[in-house]
């Protein structure tokens, strides 16, 4: 199965130039672009937008969300999920400002999206006119490029321009602010032409040969070579010439969480989740390592630990699109900056079929003491409650790893990421770089518009869901189908673990309580249960599959369980504690 | 690594023998050109402003080429810092093109103003030694108050205020500064790259990969 669609724009034959509203062209150029979802609340100031769009509703389906986080999330879970631009619409002041957290998450993920933001006429700027904030100001660390529309006649530009700069190199988000007077006005709209070129900005780079040459020759030499890879391999459409270099190179392969899916699981080179709560192996053997080969990840605090002693060993290969990534936090020896859909074929060329069985083997080594110590008890626990990873280890036979799996922020996500098995890419989808409880109920409802034809799964905390869990009502209205697991431990996991850890025990403000869930989904007429013993564990699974439409279900896991491996803040990779 | 010792011998210019040129904090000259958008100056500053990092000086202005605008910031930071932020400038797409250079790679000025009482100046200072001695000009001269202009580096400047602080100095004023850079051949034969749409073969645009050591990258 493979549900990645690449944007395909059409352009219509031009006709003559017709008058339209700035509302009318900005919708106009969506259907260009391939837009068939957006997420949206309307509101004053972006009312002659939503009136347009009262005549698009054959050509353009808009979801109601219940609150505009919600929409930037679902807009990202649609992007993740699909390929395509996630498209949000709200209106000025608090709409605008409700889309920030989702902005900065999706900056720091490097997720497309175009948000359109209404804004008061431009004789109101700078007024404190009512609902008017200064959005561009605010959201202008938060966005990839942000631009305010004072004139319809600028729309049709500035939206190709959102698009191709969204979506293009290392994709982001881009906030059009449009003032109310310019989706009034009427103009003499000229068609649309999507942009392909904007001088000031060089998306991909042309790839350096040397580089690769040079690339090659370390790799061909290494005796422990090790490969990273990222997010950068599934947006840069690379699952492919990603496979295929891990195979000829013969070289142990690990992911970052953003990365995971890229190939499956259960690939034999596919050696495990790097960083704080990763798999035991490729933590200690990236300080052994002799070669380590990152692909489209930028050495996150998360995966590296303490950065000085961060594979101060190893000769460093860094694939990357993004300059700026390079040198920035790990030193590069090889920079290899470009698009690794076109570096990663060029260096495969270059380098020997290899076999690292004997370094493999240590992986291999290390992941049976991993087992030992921690999954065998976490998966396959004999007694007590329910534990956060007998869920997922369940969950990945009664689906056989086809589901998309959407993520919330905290102890359930690290044992989701590193329990959950994906037979294909862009199936895990969570908040990576921001940490954003109240990601993953409104993403999964993004996701599921994004494939339509793949189950989506969204495990959340008990904390994170109470965070967005208005977005209940935008699955109730849409009838879109999600099954939410709510993994409840009656605290705020992951903060109690590092209290447990680190303070002392002191358990400053985790205790939370939960209204009844099964209760609160019933009020949006989402049918749902919750287990608390093992015995009903799996046919609640089944029960919660098998339902045509969403379905709520709430386990009830072990109050004090923690994640484990884990690297310590501040320590190095190698120092990874297994209790 | 002989990239490595080129950086050292570079350093060893300036600096005390063994000094690590990424470790030392010095002014390090930005020249950034852009596209004339609203907006811009405040994106480029909070890359600044993020990192808690103190902006000296700022000076936006036309360029050599019409349309093209160009920025001179100065900082004071190491040149793991400084090329690193050279970085993230030069990612937001509407910037063409960021260079940093030390002062002793740029040619600059700053331009400063002095307002003094006339009586004062005309009275108990000897006029025509200071404008000589410190290559400033008289640019009003009223009854009640005179005008000097300088222009310079930052200690010329600065002398200027000693010296006139006892006539009752009653304003002072320094622009930002503007800075050359003595190695560059202009912008225009870059612009010409950028506008293309497909870069053409013999343009290696990453060149800053070559230079990785040196002081004029990117």
């Amino acid at each position: 199965m493979d549900t990645r669609q690449q944007a395909t724009i059409t352009i219509p034959e031009q006709k003559e130039a017709v008058e339209l509203t700035g509302g009318a062209a900005l919708l106009e150029a969506l259907l260009i672009e391939g837009v068939d979802t957006i997420f949206g609340y309307p509101g004053g100031a972006i009312m002659p937008i939503y009136d347009a769009l009262y005549d698009y509703q054959d050509k353009l389906s808009h979801i109601l969300v219940r609150h505009e986080q919600g929409g930037i999330h679902a807009g990202q879970g649609y992007a993740r999920s699909s390929g395509k631009v996630g498209v949000v619409f709200a209106t000025s002041g608090p709409g605008a400002t409700n889309l920030v957290t989702g902005l900065a998450d999706a900056l720091i993920d490097s997720t497309p999206l175009v948000c359109i933001t209404g804004q008061v006429f431009a004789h109101l700027l700078g007024t404190d006119a009512f609902q008017e904030t200064d959005v561009i100001n605010i959201t202008t660390p938060v966005t990839k490029w942000n631009y305010q529309v004072t004139d319809a006649e600028e729309i049709p530009e500035v939206i190709a321009k959102a698009f191709y700069i969204a979506r293009s190199g290392r994709p982001g988000p881009v906030l059009i602010d449009i003032t109310k007077n310019a989706q009034i006005q009427k103009f003499s709209y000229p068609g649309y032409t999507p942009c392909d070129h904007i001088r000031s900005y060089r998306p991909k780079p042309i790839v350096r040969k040397e580089y690769i040459e040079q690339a090659a020759e370390l790799i061909n030499q290494a005796k422990k070579p090790f490969i990273l890879w990222g997010q950068g391999v599934l947006l840069g459409y690379a699952e492919n010439e990603f496979k295929a270099f891990v195979e000829k190179s013969g070289i142990p392969a690990a992911w970052t969480i953003l990365g995971a899916g890229a190939i499956k699981t259960d690939h034999p080179l596919n050696v495990g989740m790097l960083g704080m709560h990763g798999n035991y192996g490729p933590n200690v053997l990236t300080n052994e390592c002799d070669v380590l080969i990152a692909i489209g990840m930028r050495f996150d605090d998360r995966v590296t630990g303490r950065l000085d002693k961060y594979a101060k060993q190893a000769k460093i290969i860094h694939l990357d699109i993004d300059p700026a990534e390079i040198d920035k936090n790990v030193k590069a020896t090889v920079p290899v900056w470009g698009d690794c859909k076109e570096t990663l074929p060029l260096i495969t060329e270059l380098i020997q079929s290899n076999d690292h069985s004997a370094w493999l083997q240590k992986f291999r080594n290390y992941e049976k003491q991993e087992i030992e110590a921690v999954i065998q008890d976490e998966l396959f626990p004999s007694s007590g409650q329910i534990t956060m990873g007998e869920v997922i280890q369940q969950l990945n036979e009664l689906t056989k790893s086809e589901a998309i799996i959407v993520t919330d922020v905290g102890q359930h996500q690290m044992v989701a990421c590193r329990y959950a098995k994906f037979n294909h890419t862009r199936s895990n989808i969570t908040s990576g770089g921001l940490g954003t409880m109240g990601f993953a109920l409104p993403a999964a409802i993004g996701a599921k518009f994004g494939a339509p034809g793949r189950t989506v799964v969204a495990i959340i905390g008990d904390g994170g869901i109470q965070m967005t869990i208005q977005e209940l009502g935008t699955i109730m209205q849409s009838g879109i189908h999600v099954k939410i697991i709510i993994l409840n431990n009656e605290f705020l996991g992951m903060v109690r673990q590092w209290q447990e850890l680190f303070h002392d025990k002191r358990y400053s403000f985790v205790n939370i309580t939960s209204p009844n869930f099964v209760t609160v989904a019933s009020g949006y007429g989402i049918p749902g249960k919750s287990v608390s013993e093992r015995k009903d564990l799996k046919e609640a699974l089944k029960e919660m599959l098998n339902h045509q439409g969403s379905f709520l279900l709430e386990v009830m896991v072990t109050k004090e369980n923690n994640v484990f491996p884990m690297v310590p803040q501040g320590c190095s990779v190698s120092e990874i504690r297994l209790k | 690594m002989s990239k490595d010792q080129n950086k050292m011998s570079k350093a060893n210019k300036v600096l005390p023998q063994g000094e690590d040129l990424g470790g030392a904090k010095r002014e390090y000259n930005f020249t950034v050109y852009t596209e004339n958008q609203i907006g811009l100056l405040n994106r480029i500053a909070i890359i600044f402003s993020r990192r808690k990092i103190n902006i000296e000086s700022l000076n936006t202005s036309p360029s050599e080429i019409e349309s093209i605008h160009r920025f001179n910031i100065v900082i004071h930071e190491t040149e793991d810092v400084v090329r690193k932020l050279a970085r993230q400038i030069e990612k937001q797409v509407e910037v063409l093109k960021v260079y940093f250079n030390t002062n002793e790679d740029v040619i600059w000025q700053e331009l400063a103003l002095y307002k003094v009482p006339t009586d004062n100046i005309a009275e108990k200072a000897s006029v025509e030694r200071l404008l000589r001695q410190y290559g400033a000009r008289a640019v009003v001269i009223r009854k009640d108050y005179t005008v000097f202009e300088t222009t310079g580096h930052r200690e010329e400047t600065d002398a200027l205020i000693e010296v006139l602080q006892p006539f009752g100095l009653i304003e002072f004023v320094r622009s930002a500064r503007v800075a050359i850079i003595k190695g560059s051949s202009g912008f225009n034969v870059k612009l010409r790259e950028f506008e293309r749409t497909e870069p053409a073969p013999d343009v290696v645009e990453n060149e800053y990969l070559n230079k990785r050591g040196d002081i004029f990258t990117m």
